[in-house]
């Protein structure tokens, strides 16, 4: 282990690879350092862990019902979490619900940011007239309540995951083109850029290449923080029934079908909410936690 | 044949409906292999005209010529092979992201130049730096360090000219020593033409052979550097910036003791 | 009677990757005089000065035998102690007055500030006195500059500022940290001139922090050159020339002058000390 420690830490990288790696560990020890990320982090971890291995850790079938064996109380022998109207296992279904949850998630977070970042960064670095449509784009987009607007996609598209996704994409990438533009404004002014472009740099190699590496940090803390809230719409999305459709067991539809039962089965409403408290929680730590690593003030000292 | 040759150039920023003329009406001429200084106090326009020339501040009068035509706008890709550019703060001339051997090789992919490992180690050789930096980022570099980097990027490409806004004002006494020995050690080896500014008077003195000051944007006076050292200006401003300067030598006549 | 006298003085930051010093073991004594501190960056001058003040803030540590101004001792004053000596008998004057001026204030209510609730004066004593300190410093339209923003002013009139303002409580000593570096070089010898006229007037003591050893040296009564956070020379500023250390003659040498040879400049020799 050692070894590796002193391979990692060496002031005089042979390679590439040795002296990306050695950045990344350096970064991991100032996390560490962080109690309230690490504790963001083993909770994302523990979703990403459950997702994966949700056939082998849910102790029923999220699918199957059983009349007989309706809305029971949390703690009954076999049912940690209570069991739903249908009379399926609420804890089987929370855990093959996060599997669903990533799903939204990883493709808002592969969709949004690289839509945002790419208009930002554009907008940013050529200024004038693109800028001015770009950002007047985006303004049209953000003036919109998210809800509404993803509520009125899914209406027109119809119901279904992937349409969900969709709509909730394409009304979270704003807020990124914004943060990214403001990083390119800062960062074009800088000396490294007026250098590469009197080397001969053409544009896109300069954004892709000199630019963007500088936004990153911004983004990524942004889509961390962003989750809860992508969470949240999915949910509520499901909530209205609009998105994922029964008896797929999405957090939020979970919530809404439970509703009727709120007084006197409460269980079955707030068990899907207090996993979405949890999972939007730790990317909120987290979020909080990369922000003191990925600093680029503090990575240049 | 003049190397570069400025003639009447103004350059005007505009802002916010208000007009700055940076520079008005400045005319010099570098000849191949000369080492000319630009000298004046901030807001004298000496950075901008470098700029100007590098194509990145808006020329509103005059023309530049390199070699005797016309610098091309945008400048492309065969200017970038003429003229570079060491700039003077080291902690914000190399892409924090980037290791020092992206930086270093970077030119040499744009221009599709192959034998990138060996030109890059021939580079970081050429400057003092030892090759085993080449993978570091510049956070893991002293500013001396990275200014070395930099001249190493400017010569990636074997420039005839390069141009230096204050390379060593950011740097302290000792390591700037080494600096100008190493540009002064470049430019005998390299034949290169530079254009250098500052707004010291001594390091002026001990790199270039004619000097022009610059107070607002403004040709104030021309001279070579036997003119400076024997202390034979005739503008008033000049003498006051020779003055400034001089005043802070505690013996003029002290050679240096080893 | 010395008015600071500093023993031993270390100053250490708990890094990441272990302890670093940036002070190793300073020493000296102040009367009413003017003491340079010349060092390169990373030498410890800055910490120094800031040590006198306990400016160095978590995770820096300030240690000493012994740190007393006017007899009084600063190493284990408590911090109510230390802010009724900070700007009343210790003032401070810093590099950039872009940075060291509060840019959303105007001038004259940062002048006044420190009088009205320090010294409890009211508006108009307050304004009649920081009119009278920027007169001091040569500011011609004291009036005018009063109601102006730090943006609105040059950088040697924002330095004359800093200096006005932290000559209004009229401390015994003042800590200048590069004050002229950041200055056209016309503007400097006319700040420092300003600067000289008022210690001399004042009888204060000064400590004047700076990388330029000749600019210390013609300013300066005693110079002291620091390196890598120890005191490597202590010498009178008219005798700079005979010193003796490598480290102090290679930074003396190593500066090009006007009229100098165009032989390369002699290079420190890192690794002597």
């Amino acid at each position: 282990m050692t070894a590796l420690r002193a391979w990692l830490s060496d002031p005089n990288p042979a390679s590439r690879r040795q002296a990306r790696l050695g950045q990344a560990w350096l970064a991991w020890q100032r996390i560490r350092r962080n109690r309230l990320a690490m504790a963001g982090l083993v909770i994302v971890g523990l979703l990403l862990l459950v997702a994966a291995f949700a056939p082998l850790i849910a102790p029923h079938d999220p699918l199957t019902q059983d009349l007989s064996r309706r809305l029971l109380p949390p703690g009954t022998p076999g049912n940690l979490l209570g069991t739903d109207d249908f009379g399926r296992d609420i804890l089987s279904r929370i855990i093959f619900g996060a599997r669903i949850t990533l799903y939204i998630i990883a493709l808002v977070a592969v969709t949004a940011p690289v839509l945002g970042l790419l208009i930002g960064t554009v907008a940013g670095y050529f200024g004038g007239w693109v800028d001015a449509t770009l950002m007047r784009l985006t303004d049209i987009f953000l003036a919109f309540p998210r809800l509404i607007l993803a509520l009125a996609l899914v209406a027109v598209l119809g119901p279904g995951i992937e349409n969900a996704v969709l709509a909730i994409a394409l009304t979270a990438w704003p807020p990124y083109a914004r943060v990214a533009r403001a990083e390119t404004l800062t960062v074009r002014s800088s000396d490294y850029i007026a250098a590469i472009r009197l080397q001969g740099a053409s544009s896109p190699r300069i954004i892709a290449g000199h630019v963007v590496p500088m936004c990153l940090p911004s983004v990524i803390i942004r889509v961390t923080l962003d989750m809860a809230g992508v969470i949240l719409i999915a949910a509520g999305l499901g909530f209205l029934g609009l998105g994922v459709l029964p008896p797929t067991p999405e957090w939020g539809l979970m919530i809404s079908s439970g509703r009727k039962f709120l007084f006197e089965q409460w269980w079955v409403a707030t068990m899907p909410g207090l996993a979405i408290f949890i999972v939007s929680l730790g990317f909120n730590l987290l979020g909080d936690g990369l922000r003191d690593v990925l600093d680029p003030r503090s990575a240049s000292r | 044949m003049a190397l570069i040759e400025i003639d009447d150039l103004t350059v005007t920023f505009r802002s916010k409906g208000r007009e700055v003329r940076a520079v008005e009406g400045v005319s010099l001429s570098v000849e191949p292999r000369e080492s000319y200084g630009l000298v004046g106090e901030s807001g004298s326009g000496k950075s901008t005209i470098l700029r100007a020339i590098c194509g990145m501040a808006p020329v509103t009068g005059g023309s530049i010529r390199i070699g005797g035509k016309p610098v091309p706008v945008p400048r492309g890709r065969a200017f970038s092979t003429e003229v570079q550019m060491v700039f003077q703060d080291p902690y914000a001339s190399l892409h924090p992201r980037h290791t020092i051997d992206r930086t270093l090789s970077e030119p040499l992919a744009i221009h599709g130049v192959p034998g990138r490992d060996a030109r890059v180690v021939q580079a970081l050789t050429d400057v003092g730096l030892p090759p085993a930096f080449r993978f570091r980022y510049p956070h893991q570099l002293s500013g001396g360090q990275r200014q070395r980097v930099a001249i190493a990027r400017a010569l990636m490409l074997r420039p005839k000219i390069l141009l230096l806004d204050e390379p060593t004002s950011a740097l302290d006494a000792s390591v700037q020593a080494e600096v100008l020995n190493l540009l002064n050690r470049l430019r005998e080896e390299q034949g290169l033409t530079f254009l250098m500014v500052s707004h010291d008077l001594a390091v002026i003195d001990h790199m270039c052979d004619r000097i022009m000051v610059l107070q607002h944007g403004r040709t104030v006076e021309e001279m070579t550097r036997d003119d400076l050292a024997s202390a034979r200006m005739t503008t008033a401003y000049a003498r006051s910036l020779f003055d400034a300067s001089a005043d802070r030598m505690l013996d003029a006549s002290t050679e240096p003791t080893p | 009677m010395s008015l600071l006298e500093v023993r031993n003085l270390r100053v250490t930051f708990a890094t990441e990757t272990g302890e670093v010093q940036a002070v190793r073991g300073v020493s000296f004594t102040l009367g009413h005089e003017r003491l340079g501190i010349v060092g390169e960056s990373g030498s410890g001058k800055t910490m120094t000065g800031r040590s006198v003040l306990r400016l160095v803030r978590p995770p820096g540590r300030i240690e000493a035998d012994a740190m007393t101004f006017d007899g009084r001792d600063l190493l284990h004053a408590s911090e109510r102690e230390m802010r009724a000596l900070r700007g009343k008998r210790i003032g401070m004057v810093m590099q950039d007055p872009k940075y060291s001026l509060n840019p959303v204030m105007t001038i004259g209510r940062q002048l006044t500030e420190g009088l009205r609730l320090r010294d409890g004066l009211g508006r108009s004593d307050a304004t009649a006195k920081a009119i009278a300190a920027l007169e001091a410093v040569q500011i011609r339209d004291a009036a005018r500059v009063m109601e102006a923003y730090p943006h609105e002013l040059s950088g040697g009139m924002g330095q004359r500022v800093m200096i006005a303002m932290m000559l209004i409580p009229e401390p015994d000593l003042l800590i200048a940290d590069e004050p002229t570096s950041a200055l056209d070089v016309t503007v400097q010898a006319e700040v420092l001139s300003i600067l000289d006229g008022l210690v001399r007037d004042r009888g204060m003591g000064l400590i004047f922090i700076s990388h330029d050893l000749r600019l210390v040296a013609r300013f300066c009564d005693r110079v002291l050159v620091m390196h890598k956070g120890l005191v490597v020379e202590e010498i009178e500023a008219a005798h700079l020339m005979e010193a003796q250390h490598p480290y102090t003659k290679g930074l003396l040498n190593c500066l090009p002058r006007i009229g100098g040879s165009r032989a390369p400049l002699l290079v420190l020799d890192r690794a002597g000390f």
